[in-house]
């Protein structure tokens, strides 16, 4: 029987407190555990999608050089990578990882409200990479339709994987999706029912509202991933015809597939694909405010206009799904109302932008290696938010779509973007888990080495899209007048590049192991910070967080350098007189 | 469709946020005055329930998603379209619904009892909208039998193809309720529980029930309208 750990029965708590080392750190119900649990997992699945981009990128600078990469592996890297980091890699480590660490800890909490489904929560995600890895091994390898899965081709022969790799996929992401709404239930409910005494939602971190919002986005869109499975694999197994229009494939016209809508599956599809973008997006965007406003010693500039933008970012991530289908045909006035909204969700996302920009400016900023991370997130965020201007307007998008700008523009704004605040956000809270600093000089290695190199990437690439080079080509022959010989210095450079920033993860990876034997043990709050989680009695924080009693707080969590304060941070659970409460000086000491 | 479905999401939107920029007008930056207590919200429900009315979210937008698709495949290739076939829902559908709609009562006999306190009448509200609700179930599976049985089953059929669909996945929801309400019943069963610690649980479960119940009757309004029968029934009536 699962315990119940919320914030209003502590008496409950000490009863169940695990003991065993399976209870403790397998089958664990600890919302600190899991989160390591979902962290490993997703972070062992995403070097498999950063192999694979590697062996693209060889074929793409060296092509005829690497002779075990035919095309239809190099169509299976492709789909694989994609998925795995847009789903498996990012939406597990931002929910599932950070989501899981700092909700209870940021929210005063002992643990989240349902620890049992947030247990099965990660052995279901775990059966998903699992199903997702075996199909890397079934006959006919894993499914090659590029990761947004468009019928018809998605099952028809001649695609590589069309038979088992496809259901191998949408299995997967059908298991993704149960396990996500368990954990998703848990995130939302565990904001809204378990705050400790005095933590009322405005008072709530960005970086919690980031989850917050996200999860319910994700609770609200991935039910639409799961109905485009199970009627995709309905149609690639039994033979219905809901996606699948009558159709001549290798020549013959198909006897089991008529009338189907491929434009539906699109619709649904990108129905949950737009707002996955801001359930990656989300979260980055509150823990990078947090990192900015702790590292530049500035509350953040613009709280309640943060927190609304949140929210506006949220519902408007609703109703721009078909900007990503403007060459599908559509209705021209489909276009004009999705390009609009598309501009319209740029004011929000512009305000959060300006709002970082003036919580560092003038503040007492330490170029701590979050802190670089973060900075190096805006500057990627606005370039990539930038260009995606451009393929928001239907009359830009036709000409580009397709092209290396499209590549170059999402992998900007939701790959290295949200990258670059993972990487900050384990450098920070690293000390919180561990107990143990990360050795700053490898990581400022790390960060530089990075940045730049993601920039040596992924700027050509808008070049090539320009030049109207296209994606998802295995090669770009002599017959392709169009393409000058630059293109292949330019793929030569970026497949360099790419070799360069995924060889330099390895320098993160080291720092990683090498700090938990034998890091710098980190004081109780080593950056100086005011939220939640740097109070707790012990570093790392024990199972039940709080020790006896539970935190009270008395101020929202951004108040940095207050005139007459005798230090230039006071936690959120220091009450106005400045006077701790026996038994709850928890993290005061920096 | 899409579009009005779209600028209804928009609308909505713009009603939550409004509705939102009065609650979160609070300016948190402001520091409380020396020696002011915590800030005392108000009680909250239960996180149970919290979490199942979320939950409740979840499936409403699985289920809106699955009908969103129903609509857009059946008008899909416009009046030239001849892969969707109308056929005529099998009779036990109208037992079916009765069942369950008995069941959600028998259920919510079970929560009024559970609110006065009344075990034994519990024990039987709950047993009986459990029985019926697994009977239901039953008469879904004859139902898709019939309905083989008949020769209308074709995979290819897309207006089949969705009655099965939509069925399976009302059904697995049930299933789901099932389960807890098994566990519910167990632990009404144990001499070491008194009623009130059971009682958020029927609660729960009734609220669960009335839900399906309500999503059941949307889906056979769904299918039943575009039925062999309800085509005759119109072609009469005009």
């Amino acid at each position: 029987m699962a315990y119940v750990a919320i914030a209003d029965r502590d008496h409950e708590h000490a009863l169940h407190d695990p003991q065993s080392f399976i209870r403790k750190y397998i089958w664990s119900q600890d919302h600190k555990v899991i989160a390591i649990q979902y962290a490993l997992v997703a972070i062992a699945i995403g070097l498999v999608a950063l192999t694979m981009s590697v062996l693209m990128r060889l074929q793409l600078g060296f092509p005829q050089v690497f002779s075990l990469i035919a095309p239809e592996h190099y169509y299976q890297f492709i789909t694989m990578h994609g998925m795995i980091m847009v789903i498996y890699l990012l939406t597990a480590l931002f929910l599932g990882g950070f989501g899981n660490l700092l909700i209870p800890l940021m929210c005063g909490s002992r643990d989240m409200v349902f620890p049992y489904m947030n247990m099965l929560s990660f052995w279901f995600y775990l059966l998903a990479v699992l199903i997702l890895v075996a199909g890397m091994f079934v006959p006919g390898g894993p499914t090659g339709a590029g990761w947004t899965l468009y019928p018809p081709q998605a099952i028809l022969p001649g695609t590589p994987g069309a038979s088992w790799g496809i259901i191998c996929m949408l299995a997967s992401l059908c298991v993704f999706v149960v396990a996500f709404t368990m954990g998703g239930l848990n995130y939302v409910t565990t904001v809204l029912q378990a705050r400790c005494r005095g933590m009322t939602m405005m008072r709530l971190p960005l970086s919690v509202w980031g989850i917050f919002m996200a999860s319910v986005l994700g609770l609200l869109a991935f039910p639409a991933l799961f109905v485009s499975a199970v009627m995709m694999m309905l149609d690639s197994v039994l033979g219905t015809s809901f996606f699948m229009p009558a159709i001549a494939s290798m020549g013959e016209p198909s006897k089991i597939h008529s009338g189907g809508s491929p434009l539906l599956f699109q619709h649904l599809f990108w129905f949950f694909g737009h707002p996955e973008v801001y359930i990656v997006a989300l979260p980055a965007f509150g823990i990078v405010s947090d990192l900015l406003s702790t590292h530049a010693r500035r509350n953040i500039f613009g709280y309640r206009m943060m927190v609304w933008a949140i929210l506006a970012i949220g519902c408007l991530s609703f109703v721009v799904w078909a900007h990503h289908m403007y060459v599908s045909g559509m209705n021209p006035y489909f276009g004009f109302f999705f390009a609009t909204t598309t501009l319209i969700i740029a004011v929000p996302t512009a305000i959060k932008v300006y709002n970082w920009v003036l919580t560092i400016w003038k503040g007492d900023v330490h170029l701590t290696v979050p802190m670089l991370f973060a900075i190096g997130f805006i500057f990627t965020f606005i370039n990539g938010g930038l260009t995606g201007l451009f393929l928001g307007n239907v009359t830009v998008d036709v000409p580009l779509s397709g092209t290396y700008f499209v590549v170059a523009h999402f992998h900007m704004v939701m790959g290295v973007s949200p990258i670059l605040v993972v990487f900050g956000a384990i450098y920070h809270w690293y000390p919180k888990i561990t107990g143990r600093m990360l050795d700053d000089l490898l990581g400022k290695i790390h960060f530089w080495c990075t940045f730049l190199g993601t920039y040596a990437i992924f700027l050509p690439m808008h070049y090539l899209g320009i030049l109207g080079v296209p994606r998802r080509y295995y090669a770009y022959s002599n017959a392709i007048d169009f393409i000058p010989p630059s293109v292949q210095q330019a793929n030569e450079w970026i497949s360099l590049s790419a070799l360069f920033v995924a060889a330099i993860q390895l320098v993160f990876l080291y720092n990683l192991v090498w700090s938990y034997f034998r890091g710098k043990p980190a004081s109780p709050n080593p950056w100086r910070a005011t939220t939640l989680e740097w109070q707790t009695p012990d570093n790392p924080a024990k199972h039940g967080n709080w020790g006896k009693d539970l935190p009270v707080v008395y101020r929202w969590a951004y108040d940095y350098n207050v005139p007459g304060a005798e230090q230039d941070f006071i936690p959120q659970n220091v009450p106005p007189d400045g006077h701790i409460p026996a038994g709850r000086e928890h993290g005061q000491h920096a | 469709m899409s579009l009005t479905v779209a600028y209804g999401a928009l609308i909505t939107g713009i009603v939550v946020w409004l509705v939102l920029v009065t609650r979160l007008s609070t300016k948190s930056w402001l520091a409380q005055p020396a020696g002011a207590a915590a800030i005392e919200e108000p009680p909250r429900p239960s996180a149970a329930r919290v979490g199942l009315w979320i939950f409740l979210a979840v499936v409403s937008s699985l289920f809106g998603l699955f009908i969103s698709a129903y609509y857009m495949r059946m008008g899909h290739g416009g009046a030239m379209a001849t892969d969707w076939q109308p056929f005529p829902e099998p009779m036990i559908l109208w037992i079916n619904t009765a069942l369950l709609i008995l069941g959600s009562v028998a259920m919510q006999w079970a929560r009024a009892s559970v609110a006065n306190g009344n075990a034994e009448r519990t024990r039987a509200a709950l047993l009986t909208g459990g029985l019926l609700t697994f009977a239901f179930l039953v008469g879904q599976f004859l139902a898709w039998r019939l309905l083989v049985s008949t020769g209308y089953f074709m995979p290819r059929n897309p207006a089949v193809a969705f009655f099965y669909v939509l069925t399976a996945v009302h059904a697995l929801h049930l299933l789901g309720g099932l389960y807890v309400w098994g566990r519910t019943f167990v632990r009404l069963q144990r001499k070491d529980l008194e009623l009130i610690d059971v009682r958020q649980s029927v609660e729960l479960c009734t609220v669960y029930w009335h839900y399906l119940l309500v999503v059941w009757l949307v889906l056979f309004a769904l299918l039943l309208s575009h039925s062999i029968d309800s085509q005759m029934i119109f072609e009469r009536l005009c």
